[in-house]
Order: structure tokens, then C-alpha cells, then sequence
């Protein structure tokens, strides 16, 4: 029998679950907490330098593990401060543990000092939440929360711990786990409906204009060998969505690009010509649909998903197969040794028209002597690093033109905020990356306005020794806000300009990392190289580029996925 | 079009903060909500009406089912047996003179609504029906007397046949 107090609970459970770093911040609510951590030798704890960096950076520790991401902040403004984090893994649906101290349950609704109602504000933005009421709520609830987290769809789960049930001198039996975690209330569906994934395979091996469409569901339930096995099986064309990237070779014969606003030409033009839209754990968000009214007209709509309530939520589903996307897609491969596969012959039609998509080049862009284009960025790093890097990403132009011209290979490379579209959410990211992938380079994409949205964590990695390769695409602006006022807003430039930046290479330095300017374009590789070769350093390589380049393509808003702007005129 | 939505969920803090948040988070209006533990207490029943339509009455029933506090939700008159409905009103009426209140308890009787409180002023009602044969109540009243205060407890439903909600 172990007796303990509530914050020897926390602990411990935590280390029960197989929790190694956990990301934090300390304050008054959880002193105990704190207190009870340094007696663990299991947990080691990154002390981020704001809460929301703490939260994010552990999202970015999920995100490249594929293990729950954990997070300890205080009540009130703790709490609060993780709030933007919190929305930003419930769109992206990424399994994270939030712990939040509150003040004592007889202090709750008093407005004590530090107190808000971290469960109500956060409500509407995680898959669940506890509020504990004694210290043996604590053990039970961190289970569940842990098993919510990762099971299903995933998504973040809040459990919000009054001081009182922390206290040291309340001391109980620990409560030993015993079996896995069953919750009456919830039983996410795994397996597709059989007669579903037969209906799907038959009209998937009949058609002739078929598309594969992967998303981060795919992502998330590790369906990689999956999609793969059933493209090449079928010779399928496969887009992806932004945070289905890596799930298939981006480098592959078979990838057409991403899909959406900035999507490529002929993944865009292939949806909307397509017979079968063969869509694995996606969720048709507005950003890939365009007009919905127009969306792929002639297509018969395949749709995997975990989540019910994504399907036939923006496009309706002709075949909706309800499940995770890597069991169902066993199911369709055992399901294919029912049918005599066309030959890839069949298809070919289908791809003679996607070679004159792909002849258009829409990815070209001009280099110029004097003025480095941040497209050319993103692919002297993806030749630097062999595309092998893990990437994080802020948000805004860089993150579309990483998006584009990094090319991923492999699954769980990219971080980046898709759904919220959160600045300032790569660079405590790739903090958690670092930390989760001691041996990988982890490389951040980030733009002068987005960096300095969590600045501050320059400290943490000094304290951690994470030696992150930042890239600013430094354009003196707002450079995606400014595309919209150039091309929409008859060229009014309001408040986009960001004329008064730090010297970010001084900055490095006063933080204590390295820096590095680049203005011209001859400078870019050997800057690049010399930042990768600082092996145990962070370097931040600010990197002035043009200030008007313009993410292209891009979809007409309005139009069909096919309308799109190609270039500037 | 109108829904009625039953919904089991866990009777627990904040379970129905979480399914009246999804309505105003999701942009779907309540119309009346009644919400009551069940004959197990661990359980409470929970009835909405709401307007819009079929397939936002499907998106909400999904978006419930996803909360973690609920085990069953369904829309009761989609389903294939339809639904009952009964909405209860507690109406107050001033009744100066004999007249208004041999006229007033007249129509109790017509419409089996029963006097449940009179004093010398005041006669207070009670009537249960559907919801279009309770705002035919109180219409019917107010031709009749003045109504000064109305209280409705909202729908309440349960499935025809042979289905039942169970955990």
C-alpha cells in the first residue's frame, strides 16, 4: 500500500502512463505539483518561457512522437495562456493533456485570486475536460484524460486540479491502475462497415478517373504502408491535404501535390475532373473545397473518417465509411483480393491528362541576381537537409511555400498549424519536436511577424541546449495579409508593414545562440550549410527576401477547384 | 423544420453545460430544453426542440453523439416508429368576477386542463399536450381572461413502439 498526497499523484501517474518530458510553468496553484516533480526521476521537465509556448511545444513533442503531448500550467492567467494552444490541437486534432491548477474547491466561484473557469473557457475547444474534487479524481481522471486523448479522433483533454486536492499533508492510498480504461459513455468505431468498404472497392477498381485524397487522419492512425500499398496497387493520382503531407512520398511519381487554395494545378484540376474522390481521414475543410456548390461535380465521394460527424458535414459522402483510416484500409486491401483489378493500363487516359496539368509548371517561379524569393529558401533547405528534417512552421506565406517546395517523404515531418492557423505556433513546436526527437534536425520555417509572436522561448532552448535551425523568410511584412491587400483590396497596404524589427542576428546572440544575415541570393546555400554544421547550436539564418512574392497558385475564391490564379498578371 | 432531440447523457458537473455550449458554439438554436435525472440517477434524460434543416438536425445529432457525457441521442420523429410528445403549462388568470371565472373554468373542462390554486383574484391552471395543443390552450385563455403569468416546462419525448433509449 503507497500512501501519497495528491501531488505525489499527479506525478505518478503521469509516470505510469510512460510520460518522460512534460512541458510547463509553474505558479501558485500548482507549487505542490512542482513541488512533488522534483523527486521524479522519470519526468523530465522543460520550463518553457510563457504558457502558450508550453503548450504548444508540447502539441509539437505529439505531433513528431506520435505519443500524448503533456503540459502543466497554473490557474487564471496559466490557464488562459494556453487557450490559443488548446484550439490549435482540437482542429488538428492532436492528442494532448493539459493540466491546469485551480485554486481550492471551497475558493471556486469566489473570484479568488487566479481563479477563472478554466473548464468553461476552454470548453468548446477540447474533446473533453475534468474538474478534479479530491485527490483520488486525480489518478482516475488523468487515465481517462490520456486515453481520451489518443483514442478515436484525438484531440486535447483538459483536467483542471484545485489546490486543495494537491495538498501534501492529505495523504491516500494510491489507487493502482488495473485494466485499461473503459468509459461507458464513449466507444469510438475502428472497423469500416464491411458492406460499405466492398461498395467502396468495387466503384474504386471501376473507375477511370479515380483520385486519392490523404489527410491527417491518415497521419494520426499511422496509415502510411496503407495508402501507399493501395495507390501503387491501383496506379491511384494522390493529393494531400496540408497535414496529410508525408503520408505519401511527395517525391513519388503518383503525387500530384497539395490541394486547396494553394493547392497545385493538377491536383486541383484532377479533383475537380475526377470519377471517385477516394478521401482517407479528411474533413473537407473550406480551405480544400473552394465553392462547395462546384466541388468536384462529377465525382462519386469515398469518405473515410473517424469522426461521424465529419462526414457529409461540407460535402455529402456518396459511400461513407465510418473508422480509423489504417483498419478500414486493411479492410479495402483484403476487400481488392475480391475483384479483378484493372490493369494500370486502364488509367492510362486518366494520367496522359494529368501530364498536361503537370506540364504547366505552376510551380515555377523567377530568380532574380540581386533578390532572394522565399520559395528558393525552402528548397536550398530541402536540398541541405535531403528533405529528412522535421519542419515546423508558423503561419502565413512561408508555411504555404514550405507546404509547396519542401518536399516530404516521410510521415510526422511537418508541423504546422493547419486548422486554426496559429502565429506563432512553430517555433514552441519545434522546441517539442526537439526535445522528442533528440536525434533528428529540426528546422523552423518562420516569417518576421509570426517569430516574434513566441520569442521568448530563445531562452528555453538555451536552457535545453535544442539546437533548432530557424529560418526567417524576413519580407518586412505580413506577407500573406499583404498578398490579400495587393490582390483584393485594390493594393490598400494597412498595417501589414513591419518596419521597426529587432536586429533578429543581435537577438540570436543576446539569447545567447548564433545568427546569421543573408541579403543576396549568391550568400543563401553557404549560410544555410554553415547554420546546419553548428550541429549543437541553435542558429537563426534572418534571411531578407521579397517583400512582393505572391503564393501562386491559388484558387479563385468562388470558383470550383479548378479556378485558380497562376501568376501575378 | 422542427426537431425533437432525446439525449441520455452521464448526470455529472457540466454535462449539460457541454450540450447547451455545442448548440450556441455550432450556431443551432433551442427551443425548449427540459432535462431531469432518469430511475437510474447515474443517467438524466434530456429533450430539445429545435429548428432547422434535415440535414442540421443530422449534424447536431452527430456533434451530440461525439460528446463524451452522452450515450444516446435521437431524433425522435426521424425515427421510424415517430415519437410522443407532451409539454406541460402552469397558466395564472385574473378572474375579477364570477362571470370570467365560470367562463374560465368552462374551458378547463373542455380542454381537461385542471384548476390547481384560486383565490379570490387569481385562478392558476394546469394543462398538458403537445405543443400545438398547449399554445391552443393558452390562445383559447386569453380570448377568454387576462393572462398574466405562463410558464411551459418545454417538450418532452419518448420514441412510439417498441424502441426505448437505454444506456
Amino acid at each position: 500500500m503507497t500512501m501519497m498526497s495528491g501531488a505525489q499523484m499527479v506525478v505518478r501517474t503521469l509516470e505510469d502512463l510512460g510520460v518522460d518530458h512534460l512541458f510547463g510553468y509553474p505558479g501558485g496553484a500548482v507549487l505542490d505539483i512542482y513541488d512533488a516533480l522534483l523527486e521524479s526521476t522519470k519526468i523530465k521537465h522543460i520550463l518553457g518561457r510563457h504558457e502558450q509556448g508550453v503548450a504548444h511545444a508540447a502539441d509539437g513533442y505529439a505531433r513528431s512522437t506520435g505519443k500524448v503531448g503533456v503540459c502543466l500550467v497554473t490557474s487564471g492567467p496559466g490557464a488562459t495562456n494556453t487557450v490559443t494552444a488548446i484550439a490549435t490541437a482540437y482542429m488538428d486534432s492532436i492528442p494532448m493533456v493539459i493540466l491546469t491548477g485551480q485554486v481550492g474547491t471551497p475558493l471556486i466561484g469566489s473570484d479568488a485570486f487566479q481563479e477563472v473557469d478554466t473548464v468553461g473557457i476552454t470548453r468548446p475547444i477540447v474533446k473533453h475536460s475534468y474538474l478534479c474534487q479530491c485527490a483520488l479524481d486525480i489518478p482516475k481522471y488523468i487515465r481517462q484524460a490520456f486515453y481520451l486523448a489518443s483514442s478515436g479522433r484525438p484531440g486535447p483533454v483538459v483536467v483542471d486540479i484545485p489546490k486543495d486536492c494537491v495538498r501534501p499533508s492529505l495523504r491516500f492510498e494510491y489507487p493502482e491502475q488495473e485494466g485499461p480504461v473503459r468509459l461507458r459513455s464513449y466507444n469510438p468505431t475502428k472497423q469500416g462497415h464491411r458492406g460499405q468498404v466492398k461498395r467502396a472497392a468495387k466503384l474504386l477498381a471501376d473507375s477511370l478517373r479515380p483520385i486519392m485524397l490523404v489527410g491527417g487522419g491518415a497521419q494520426l492512425s499511422g496509415a502510411i504502408d496503407e495508402v501507399r500499398a493501395i495507390a501503387h496497387r491501383f496506379n491511384l493520382p494522390v493529393t494531400s491535404t496540408l497535414m496529410g503531407l508525408g503520408v505519401y512520398p511527395s517525391t513519388d511519381k503518383q503525387f500530384l501535390g497539395m490541394l486547396g487554395m494553394h493547392g497545385t494545378y493538377e491536383a486541383n484540376n484532377a479533383m475537380d475532373k475526377a470519377d471517385v474522390v477516394f478521401a482517407v481521414g479528411c474533413r473537407f475543410d473550406d480551405r480544400v473545397t473552394n465553392n462547395l456548390s462546384k466541388f468536384c461535380p462529377a465525382a462519386k465521394i469515398i469518405h473515410i473518417d473517424i469522426d461521424p460527424a465529419s462526414i457529409s458535414k461540407t460535402v455529402t459522402a456518396d459511400i461513407p465509411i465510418v473508422g480509423d483510416a489504417k483498419t478500414v484500409l486493411n479492410q479495402f486491401i483484403e476487400a481488392f483480393d475480391e475483384f479483378d483489378l484493372h490493369e494500370n493500363e486502364a488509367l492510362k487516359t486518366w494520367w496522359a491528362e494529368i501530364a498536361k496539368w503537370r506540364h504547366i509548371d505552376c510551380l515555377n517561379y523567377a530568380k532574380n541576381d540581386t533578390l532572394i524569393q522565399p520559395q528558393e529558401i525552402i528548397e536550398a533547405v530541402y536540398k541541405a537537409t535531403n528533405g529528412k528534417a522535421i519542419i515546423a512552421t508558423d503561419v502565413g506565406q512561408h508555411q504555404m511555400f514550405t507546404a509547396l517546395y519542401y518536399k516530404f517523404d516521410e510521415p510526422r515531418k511537418l508541423l504546422t498549424s493547419g486548422g486554426l492557423g496559429t502565429m506563432g505556433y512553430g517555433f514552441p513546436a519545434a522546441i517539442g519536436a526537439a526535445v522528442g526527437n533528440p536525434d533528428s534536425t529540426v528546422c523552423l520555417f518562420t516569417g518576421d511577424g509570426s517569430f516574434q509572436m513566441n520569442i521568448q522561448e530563445l531562452s528555453t532552448c538555451l536552457e535545453y541546449d535544442l539546437p533548432i535551425k530557424i529560418f526567417i523568410l524576413d519580407n518586412s511584412t505580413l506577407g500573406m495579409v499583404r498578398q490579400w491587400q495587393r490582390m483584393f483590396y485594390k493594393g490598400h497596404i494597412s498595417s501589414t508593414n513591419l518596419n521597426y524589427n529587432p536586429d533578429f542576428v543581435a537577438l540570436a546572440k543576446a539569447y545567447g545562440h548564433e545568427g546569421i544575415k543573408v541579403t543576396s541570393p549568391k550568400d543563401l546555400d553557404g549560410a544555410i550549410e554553415k547554420a546546419l554544421a553548428m550541429k549543437d547550436k541553435l542558429v537563426i539564418v534572418d534571411i531578407a527576401c521579397n517583400t512582393d512574392a505572391k503564393v501562386l497558385p491559388m484558387q479563385q475564391g468562388g470558383g470550383s477547384m479548378s479556378d485558380m490564379f497562376l501568376s501575378e498578371d | 423544420m422542427r426537431h425533437v432531440i432525446s439525449i441520455l447523457i452521464e448526470n455529472e458537473a457540466g454535462a449539460l453545460s457541454r450540450v447547451v455550449g455545442l448548440f450556441s458554439q455550432r450556431g443551432y438554436n433551442i427551443d425548449s430544453l427540459t432535462v431531469a435525472p432518469t430511475d437510474d440517477p447515474t443517467l438524466s434524460r434530456c429533450t430539445i426542440l429545435t429548428t432547422g434543416e434535415k440535414d442540421e438536425a443530422e449534424q447536431i445529432t452527430k456533434q451530440l453523439h461525439k460528446l463524451v457525457c452522452v450515450f444516446r441521442v435521437s431524433a425522435l420523429f426521424e425515427e421510424a416508429e415517430g415519437g410522443i410528445e407532451r409539454e406541460m403549462v402552469l397558466v395564472k388568470v385574473n378572474t375579477p368576477n364570477r362571470n370570467v371565472r365560470d367562463e374560465v373554468k368552462g374551458l378547463a373542462d373542455i380542454f381537461s386542463a385542471k384548476i390547481i390554486d384560486v383565490n379570490a383574484e387569481i385562478f392558476t391552471l394546469e394543462y398538458v399536450g403537445t405543443s400545438s395543443e398547449t399554445d391552443n390552450f393558452i390562445q383559447t385563455l386569453c380570448k377568454l381572461a387576462e393572462v398574466v403569468e405562463v410558464v411551459r416546462s418545454g417538450v418532452l419525448g419518448i420514441a412510439k413502439g417498441t424502441h426505448y433509449m437505454k444506456p
